[in-house]
């Protein structure tokens, strides 16, 4: 399986995405520079970390403008898997391939530690290979990770099994208490409406091989070659 | 001409970085201040000087760009170089 990484000017968990799916699942990969025009031989597409343009203005809100993004719409919808991670995740929700917004924290701080996800819908080709109500421990790192939409939006991901992480409890309890950002719902992650595109704000590559004491991220990469390797065998 | 644009947040939603502003104020003793909510403004110098052309420009710009119209709202205000009886 061939996977894209997208790199932006201010990316930078471009090569530790990179390295996650090429040591962590022996998988092809290739960075892909955001002036790009095309996609060809990528079966998945990864928006990495970072700070693409400095999160200039609002963040991902000048990547969404490369001239790879028009590509990776297209990408999107002939149903390619694209996962964003953190500033992957805000660049597609800029660019409307997820519905909402991201805002700053609500304690307005950068927050980098350790927080506890619940796979909230574990049929997805990113969550395959875990168990429905699975707790993950995943690090994050934003300022900006307070996921809004509005009410109406929100109704529909929760109706639709569209919410497929949500912050909680070491023992999968969603409380407010452990809602680092203020994140609408304790929103970690959420999935467009066909199920090919997804974004979270915790970092899976950075949790994805023994030496770094948690392998619990590698479990998406892994459920992307599953949903891969099952489309293609069919 | 010169184009002034506000983007701010929509009321109803919530601005902790205004709040935070608010407080610190409070601290300072100017308890008479009830709301802070903090936006961006932004200078665009425009070559176009036909002020129907450069408010369609400058209303595509917001809406692409500019301001994230599900949490922002935006407005702008045209200067012409030459001085104008218009209001």
């Amino acid at each position: 399986m061939n996977f894209g990484v997208l790199v932006f000017p201010g990316s930078n968990c471009d090569h530790d995405c990179a390295h996650a799916v090429e040591e962590g699942l022996r998988q092809d990969v290739q960075l892909i520079w955001h002036q790009e025009t095309s996609l060809e031989g990528v079966d998945a597409v990864i928006v990495p970390g970072g700070f693409s343009y400095g999160d200039y203005l609002r963040t991902g809100a000048i990547a969404q403008f490369s001239p790879i993004m028009e590509v990776l719409k297209e990408f999107a919808a002939q149903g390619g898997l694209v996962l964003g991670i953190c500033n992957g995740f805000q660049i597609l929700l800029e660019v409307g391939l997820l519905p909402g917004v991201m805002m700053r924290n609500r304690d307005l701080s950068f927050i980098c530690e350790d927080v506890y996800v619940k796979v909230e819908n574990a049929a997805t080709p990113f969550t395959n290979a875990c168990e429905s109500g699975q707790v993950l421990k995943l690090p994050i790192a934003h300022a900006e990770g307070n996921y809004y939409t509005d009410p109406v939006t929100l109704s529909s991901l929760q109706a639709n099994a569209q919410v497929v992480f949500r912050y909680c409890t070491a023992e999968g309890k969603v409380t407010p208490e452990v809602n680092p950002n203020g994140s609408l719902d304790n929103i970690a992650g959420i999935r467009n409406a066909t199920g090919n595109v997804l974004g979270l704000m915790p970092h899976p590559e950075r949790c994805a091989e023994s030496v770094l004491g948690n392998q619990d991220g590698l479990s998406l990469f892994r459920s992307m070659v599953n949903a891969f390797t099952e489309v293609s065998s069919s | 001409m010169k184009a002034k644009i506000h983007v701010t947040l929509k009321s109803g939603i919530l601005d902790p970085q205004g709040r935070a502003i608010q407080q610190s104020l409070a601290t300072l003793g100017f308890s008479t201040v009830n709301d802070v909510r903090v936006g961006k403004f932004l200078e665009v110098e425009l070559r176009d000087s036909d002020q129907t052309q450069a408010e369609t420009q400058l209303k595509a710009m917001c809406e692409k760009l500019l301001a994230n119209t599900v949490i922002e709202d935006y407005r702008y205000e045209l200067e012409t170089s030459e001085p104008t009886t218009t209001p």
